[in-house]
C-alpha cells in the first residue's frame, strides 16, 4: 500500500467519525538560511476521537518535534494544528520527568493544583488515579524510591490528572525492560479503553506500534513527511509475540528500511 | 492478571532498596574521624611545644590555651565579643542573601541583565574582600556600616551565582512537563524552577556564608570601634599585648563558630539532596 492509496481512503473514513486531531500541512524549520533544518515538511494527519495512532520512523524523522507542536510547547513554521474542543493534550516522555522534590502523590496532584482544584477533592482524585496505575500504597514515596516502570506509571497518572481526552506519548516505554514494557502495554491499552482516550504514540519499535495501534503512520526522515498509513486489523486483546502482530510489524519494517535506504544513496 | 504480575514486578524491583542503620551508629560513623583528626592536631601541637621550637610565651601548650579559654568564658567581655561578631555576621549575611537572591533571579531571567551583569558578578567574586576596606572606610568612616558594606559585597555574588546556576541547570524536560501541566510565567517559577534550583541555591548560601565570615573577621581587625568588643578586635588587642595564649584561644572560638555554621548548612544540603534523590 502506498501513501497515495491511503490518502484517498482515509479522509473519507475519518470524515464519518469525530476528529480529535487535525494536522494540515504542518512544517517545522529550525534555524535559517543554508543551515536551516527542515524537521517536518507539510505533514497532514487526522486522528479520530478514541483512536490509538502510532507514529514510527527512523531517527531524525521529527516524531518528537511533531508531538511538541501538537502539545503546544512549540509553534509550527507553517500549517495548522487543530485539537478538537481546544483541549490541551497531555504529554508523556521517554523519561518519567517526575519532580524529585514532590512525593508520588504530590506529582500526580500537581496538574490539579495548577487548576486550583481544592485540597480535599485533590486528595480523592489523586488516590483514584494512583489506584488506576496500581500504585495506591506508594503515594508517600519519593520518585527516586521507585523502579523505572513504577515511575513511568506515576507519570501516566500525572498526565491523566490533566483530564484531557488526547494523550501524546513520546516513546514512553523505550527505556524499560521487555517484561515491564509488555505489561505496561496491557495497562495503557486498558486505560485508553476505559477512558475513551485518543492517543498519538511515538515509537521506533515497530512491534510495539503493531501491538498497540489502531493505525500505524510512517514518517520519512529529513524532512519528516507522512509516507505510509496502515490500519492494524488484528483484534484486541493482542499479544506482542503473536504471528499476526509479527506479520504487521514485518510489513512496516520493510517499508521503513526502504525509507532508510533512500538516505544511503 | 496484569495487575498481579505488576505488583510482583514492583516487589522485586524494590527489594533491597531500603537502607538504614540506627541514628546512633550513623552519628558515630560521622564523628569518630573528626575526633581522630582533632586528637592528631593537638598531638602535633603538643610535640612542637615540647621540641622547644619557639619560646613558651610565643607558642604555649594546648593545656594552657584551654585553661585560658575556660577562664575567658567566665567574663562578660568574651560573650559580648561573640555576640557582636555574630550579630554583624548574621545581619550582613541576611542582607547579602536578600540582595543575592533578588539579583540572581533577575539576572537568570532577564537576558540583557545577564549580558550586562553576569560576568560582573563573577568578577566581583574574585576580588579579595579585604581590598574593599580602604574604600569602605573612606565611604563610611570607622563604623558598623563599613564592615557591613564589605561583608555584603563579599557574600552577595556567591549567593547570586548560586541562584543563576540553579536556574540554568533546571532540566529542560521538567520545564516541558511543567508547561504541559499548564504552569506558565510565575506559576512555572513557583512550582518548577524554584524547587528545582533549591539545591544549587543552598550551595550558594553556604559559600556566601563562608565569604561573609572571612570578610567580617578581616574587617574587625581593621575597623576597630572604641568600647565595642568583637572577636576580631579581641584578636588584635591580645596580639598587641603579646598574649599568644589569648590569641590562640580566640582563634579556637572563631574556628568553632565556623565549623558550627558549616554543619548547619551541610545538614540542610544533605537533607535536600536526600529528599531530591541526589544522594
Amino acid at each position: 500500500m502506498t501513501a497515495e492509496d491511503v490518502a484517498s481512503v482515509l479522509p473519507e473514513r475519518a470524515a464519518a467519525e469525530r476528529l480529535a486531531l487535525t494536522l494540515a500541512g504542518v512544517s517545522k524549520v529550525f534555524g535559517r538560511g543554508p543551515a536551516a533544518v527542515h524537521a517536518l515538511d507539510k505533514v497532514s494527519l487526522t486522528v479520530a476521537a478514541g483512536e490509538f495512532v502510532c507514529l514510527v520512523g527512523a531517527s531524525g524523522c521529527g516524531k518528537s518535534t511533531l508531538l511538541s507542536l501538537v502539545a503546544g510547547l512549540d509553534q509550527p513554521t507553517g500549517g495548522t494544528i487543530d485539537v478538537a474542543g481546544g483541549a490541551r493534550p497531555g504529554l508523556m516522555f521517554q523519561e518519567p520527568a517526575l519532580f524529585p522534590w514532590l512525593t508520588v502523590a504530590g506529582n500526580v496532584g500537581l496538574p490539579l493544583r495548577l487548576r486550583k482544584v481544592p485540597r480535599a477533592e485533590r486528595a480523592v482524585r489523586v488516590s483514584a488515579l494512583l489506584r488506576t496505575v496500581h500504585l495506591a500504597e506508594f503515594g508517600k514515596r519519593r520518585p527516586h524510591q521507585l523502579s523505572g516502570g513504577m515511575r513511568q506509571r506515576v507519570a501516566m497518572a500525572r498526565t491523566l490528572a490533566l483530564d484531557t481526552p488526547v494523550l501524546l506519548m513520546d516513546e514512553p516505554f523505550g527505556a524499560l525492560d521487555a517484561m515491564t514494557r509488555d505489561i505496561l502495554h496491557d495497562e495503557i491499552e486498558r486505560i485508553w479503553q476505559e477512558r475513551a482516550l485518543t492517543v498519538l504514540f511515538v515509537t521506533h519499535n515497530v512491534r510495539e506500534a503493531a501491538r498497540l495501534g489502531d493505525r500505524i503512520v510512517l514518517l520519512s526522515s529529513r524532512p519528516g513527511r507522512v509516507v505510509a498509513d496502515w490500519r492494524v486489523e488484528v483484534p484486541r486483546p493482542r499479544r506482542i509475540d503473536s504471528p499476526e502482530i509479527a506479520a504487521v510489524a514485518a510489513e512496516v519494517t520493510d517499508r521503513l528500511r526502504e525509507e532508510v535506504r533512500r538516505h544511503g544513496r | 492478571m496484569a495487575a498481579d504480575t505488576l505488583s510482583g514486578l514492583d516487589a522485586l524491583d524494590l527489594a533491597g532498596r531500603e537502607s538504614g542503620g540506627s541514628t546512633l551508629s550513623r552519628v558515630w560513623a560521622a564523628t569518630w574521624p573528626k575526633v581522630l583528626a582533632l586528637a592528631f592536631v593537638l598531638g602535633i601541637w603538643q610535640v612542637v611545644y615540647w621540641s622547644g621550637w619557639r619560646e613558651p610565651w610565643v607558642l604555649p601548650e594546648p593545656r594552657e590555651v584551654f585553661a585560658d579559654l575556660a577562664r575567658a568564658t567566665a567574663t562578660a567581655d568574651f560573650w559580648h565579643a561573640i555576640a557582636t561578631t555574630l550579630r554583624r555576621g548574621l545581619v550582613g549575611f541576611a542582607l547579602a542573601a536578600g540582595i543575592g537572591l533578588v539579583l540572581g533571579a533577575a539576572v537568570a531571567r532577564v537576558a540583557p541583565l545577564r549580558a550586562a551583569l553576569g560576568s560582573a558578578i563573577t568578577a566581583l567574586q574574585t576580588m579579595p574582600s579585604i581590598a574593599w576596606f580602604p574604600l569602605a572606610i573612606l565611604l563610611f568612616q570607622i563604623s558598623e556600616n563599613a564592615i557591613l558594606f564589605v561583608v555584603v559585597l563579599g557574600a552577595a555574588p556567591s549567593i547570586a551565582n548560586g541562584v543563576i546556576s540553579g536556574v540554568d541547570y533546571v532540566p529542560p524536560l521538567l520545564l516541558r512537563a511543567g508547561r504541559n501541566f499548564g504552569a506558565r510565567g510565575l506559576a512555572l517559577y513557583r512550582y518548577v524552577v524554584a524547587p528545582a534550583s533549591l539545591p544549587a541555591i543552598v550551595s550558594g548560601l553556604k559559600q556566601g556564608w563562608a565569604f561573609a565570615w572571612r570578610s567580617l573577621l578581616a574587617g574587625e581587625l581593621l575597623v576597630i570601634i572604641a568600647h565595642r568588643p568583637a572577636l576580631g578586635v579581641r584578636l588584635q588587642g591580645l596580639r598587641e599585648q603579646n598574649d599568644a595564649v589569648g590569641v590562640i584561644s580566640t582563634m579556637i572560638v572563631i574556628f568553632v563558630i565556623g565549623v558550627l555554621a558549616d554543619t548547619v548548612f551541610s545538614y540542610a544540603d544533605r537533607r535536600l539532596r536526600r529528599a531530591w534523590g541526589l544522594a
